[in-house]
C-alpha cells in the first residue's frame, strides 16, 4: 500500500512539473511578451523591461524561476488590473468551484435514477428515451444550451434574471446549463457500470435469497457500480472545469473561466498563467485522490 | 518450414478481418440510425463543398435596411432570407451553409493531427515499453491534467489565431485517447502468435509495427477519429464563440451564437439557428460514430 502511495506521488510531483512546463510556455508561445505590455515603446525600453522581468535569461534559468515562483504562488502582476494575478485567480475560485459542485449535484440527481432505471429495465421505450437524450445532450455546445435556456427563461418567460451571480435565482440557469451538460457523460456511465455488475454471481444469490429487487440493486449492484462513477468523474473533471469556463462566459458569472477568458483576449499572460496553471493543478490533484480513493475501495487493486 | 507458418498466419488474420469487414458492413448499412447520420453528413459535406453555389447569397453582404429580418415564417419574415437575416442585414441562411465548410474542415483535420501523433505515440509507447513508455504516458497524463479548452483558447490566443493554429492546437489537445487505446492494443497484440512469428523468423520491428500490428488497430482508430471529429466540432464552436476563432473574414457557427447573444432579446433566430446547425452535425457524427463502434466490436462478431 505504501509502495503504491509512494509511486503515485511521485507520479503526481512530475505530473505538476510538466503542468508548470506547459503553463510556462504559454507565455513564450507569443513571441515576445514585453510587445504586448509596451506595444509603441522604443526597443531601448523595451529591453529594460525585458531585463527587470527577467525575460533575457536563458530559457531553462527562466523555468526554474518560474517553478519556484509558482509553488510561493507568485504569477506576477496582471498586465491589465495592476494586482498580484494569483490573488484576483483565488478570489474568483469558490465560485467556479460552486458552480461545478451545484451542476455535479444536479446531474448525479438526474442520472442515478435514470441510469439506474436505464439498466434494469434494458432495451425497454423508457431505456431507448434515455439513451436519445444521452445522444442530444453529448451533441450540443454548452453555451448553447445556456443560451437556449436564457432565451426561454428569462427572455421570453422573464422567471429568472438573464445573467449575473449571487442571489439564488441567478445561480438557477448557469447550474443548469452545466447540469444539462454533465448529466447525459454520467447517464451513460451509470447505466453501463450497472449493466455490468447487474447480471453477476452475488446479485443472483442475493436476489435468490429472497432479498426485494429494490434492497438488491440499492445494496448489492449500486456499491460495486459507485467504483466506475468515481474514478470517470475524477478523469472527466477536466471536461467539467472547461464546461464551467464556457458557462461562466455565457452568464457573466464572476468566475475563474469568465476572468480567464477575459485575460486571454488582452493577453494578459500573468492571470491566464495563474488561472490556467491553478485549474490544472486541481485537477491533477483530484485524480491523485481519486486513484488513492480507488484503491481503498478495491481492495483487489492493491495487488499491482 | 519456419519460412511458411507466418505468412500462413498473416494470411489468415488478414482474411478474418476482411470476412469481418463485411459482416460488420452489413450490420452498418442495416441500421436506421447509422443510414439516417450518413444521410444527414452527406448532406453536410456537400452543402459545405458547394457552399457558394448553394447559398442563396453573399455570406458577407451587408443591407441596414434589412436588419433584424426574421426567418420566413414568422410574420415580416421574406421568402429571399428565408432563415432572416441579422444585426447588419447579413442572410442567416447563407453563413450557416458557409459556416459548414470551417466546422468540417477543422472538425477534420485536427483529427488527422490527433491520429498522426496519437498513433504514433502509442505504437511507441506500446512497443518500445520502457523508459519510452514511461515518458509518454507523463507526458499524456500532463495532457489530460488541462481543460482542453481553456489551453486550447490560450495557445491560440498567444500563437495568434489563424485557421491553421486552431487545426495544429485542437490537434495536439486532442491526441491522448489514440495514444492511450493504441498503446493498449499493442500490448494485447505483441504478444499474438502471428506477430511471435513475424519477430521469430527476423522480420525488422518497424515492419512488424507497420505490416502487421498496425492493420489489427484500425477498427478502433476509425471509430475513435468518427467520434473526436465531433468533438473537434464542439471545440472549435467553443474557441470562436469565446471570440479566438479563425477572424472574421468567414463566418463560423461559434461566432454567430457568440453575437446573436448580444440580440438574444431581440432575435432568438441568430444564436438559436447556428446552434441547431452544430446540434445536427455533431449528432449524426455521435450516431455513426457508434453504429460503427457497435459494427466493428470484435466481441459481438
Amino acid at each position: 500500500m505504501s509502495a503504491f502511495l509512494i509511486r503515485r506521488l511521485l507520479r503526481f510531483v512530475v505530473v505538476c512539473i510538466g503542468v508548470s512546463l506547459v503553463t510556462f510556455s504559454i507565455l513564450h508561445a507569443s513571441g515576445d511578451p514585453v510587445a504586448l505590455i509596451m506595444p509603441e515603446a522604443p526597443e531601448a525600453d523595451r529591453a529594460k523591461l525585458r531585463d527587470a522581468l527577467g525575460l533575457s535569461d536563458p530559457l531553462p534559468t527562466q523555468f526554474v524561476r518560474f517553478v519556484a515562483n509558482a509553488a510561493r504562488g507568485d504569477f506576477g502582476q496582471s498586465f491589465f488590473h495592476r494586482e498580484p494575478a494569483f490573488g484576483l485567480v483565488v478570489e474568483r475560485m469558490p465560485t467556479t468551484l460552486g458552480l461545478t459542485c451545484l451542476a455535479v449535484t444536479l446531474a448525479l440527481a438526474i442520472a442515478i435514477p435514470v441510469g439506474i432505471y436505464s439498466a434494469v429495465f434494458r432495451n425497454t421505450l423508457g431505456d431507448h428515451a434515455a439513451t436519445a437524450i444521452v445522444f442530444l445532450g453529448q451533441s450540443m455546445p454548452v453555451f448553447w444550451i445556456g443560451i437556449m435556456l436564457m432565451l426561454l427563461f428569462a427572455v421570453q418567460w422573464r422567471l429568472l434574471p438573464v445573467s449575473g451571480w449571487g442571489t439564488w435565482s441567478s445561480m438557477v440557469l448557469p447550474a443548469v446549463t452545466l447540469g444539462a451538460f454533465t448529466t447525459p457523460l454520467f447517464m451513460r456511465i451509470i447505466r453501463s457500470s450497472m449493466l455490468e455488475v447487474i447480471n453477476l454471481d452475488y446479485v443472483r444469490t442475493a436476489r435468490a435469497k429472497g432479498l426485494s429487487e429494490w434492497l438488491v440493486i440499492c445494496r448489492h449492484a449500486l456499491r460495486n457500480a459507485a467504483l466506475p462513477i468515481v474514478t470517470v468523474t475524477g478523469l472527466q473533471f477536466g471536461l467539467l472545469l472547461g464546461g464551467a469556463v464556457l458557462t461562466e462566459t455565457v452568464f457573466a458569472v464572476p468566475g475563474v473561466g469568465r476572468l480567464i477568458v477575459g485575460a486571454i483576449r488582452q493577453l494578459d499572460f500573468p492571470i491566464v498563467q495563474a488561472g490556467v496553471f491553478l485549474l490544472a493543478i486541481i485537477i491533477v490533484s483530484v485524480n491523485f485522490l481519486v486513484d488513492v480513493l480507488y484503491v481503498y475501495l478495491n481492495p483487489t487493486v492493491r495487488l499491482h | 518450414m519456419a519460412v511458411m507458418l507466418p505468412r500462413a498466419t498473416v494470411a489468415y488474420e488478414v482474411g478474418a478481418s476482411i470476412a469481418g469487414g463485411s459482416r460488420a458492413w452489413r450490420r452498418f448499412a442495416l441500421n436506421p440510425a447509422a443510414l439516417v447520420g450518413s444521410a444527414i453528413l452527406l448532406v453536410m459535406v456537400s452543402v459545405a463543398l458547394a457552399a457558394p453555389w448553394v447559398a442563396p447569397h453573399d455570406p458577407a453582404k451587408q443591407s441596414l435596411l434589412r436588419r433584424f429580418t426574421p426567418p420566413m415564417w414568422q410574420t415580416g419574415g421574406n421568402a429571399a432570407y428565408p432563415l432572416g437575416t441579422d444585426q447588419v442585414g447579413r442572410d442567416v441562411l447563407s453563413r450557416i451553409i458557409h459556416g459548414a465548410r470551417i466546422s468540417l474542415l477543422v472538425g477534420v483535420s485536427a483529427v488527422l493531427v490527433s491520429l498522426v501523433v496519437g498513433v504514433s505515440a502509442g505504437l511507441a509507447s506500446g512497443f518500445m515499453g520502457g523508459k519510452v513508455d514511461t515518458a509518454i504516458g507523463t507526458v499524456v497524463d500532463v495532457s489530460l491534467s488541462f481543460p482542453q479548452i481553456l489551453l486550447a483558447l490560450a495557445f491560440v490566443a498567444a500563437l495568434g489565431p489563424s485557421l491553421v493554429t486552431i487545426i495544429v492546437v485542437l490537434g495536439l489537445t486532442g491526441w491522448e485517447r489514440y495514444a492511450r487505446v493504441v498503446r493498449a492494443e499493442v500490448l494485447a497484440l505483441r504478444e499474438k502468435e502471428f506477430v511471435e512469428a513475424a519477430r521469430a523468423i527476423g522480420v525488422g520491428r518497424l515492419r512488424i509495427i507497420v505490416r502487421h500490428v498496425l492493420p489489427n488497430t484500425v477498427s478502433s482508430i476509425v471509430v475513435m477519429s468518427t467520434l473526436q471529429v465531433a468533438q473537434a466540432i464542439l471545440a472549435e464552436a467553443a474557441l470562436s464563440f469565446l471570440g479566438v476563432g479563425s477572424g472574421n473574414a468567414y463566418p463560423t457557427w461559434g461566432q454567430m451564437i457568440s453575437l446573436g447573444r448580444d440580440f438574444v432579446t431581440v432575435a432568438w433566430w441568430l444564436a438559436t439557428l447556428p446552434g441547431l446547425a452544430i446540434l445536427v452535425t455533431v449528432l449524426a457524427i455521435n450516431l455513426v460514430g457508434d453504429r460503427l463502434r457497435d459494427a466493428l466490436d470484435p466481441r459481438t462478431i
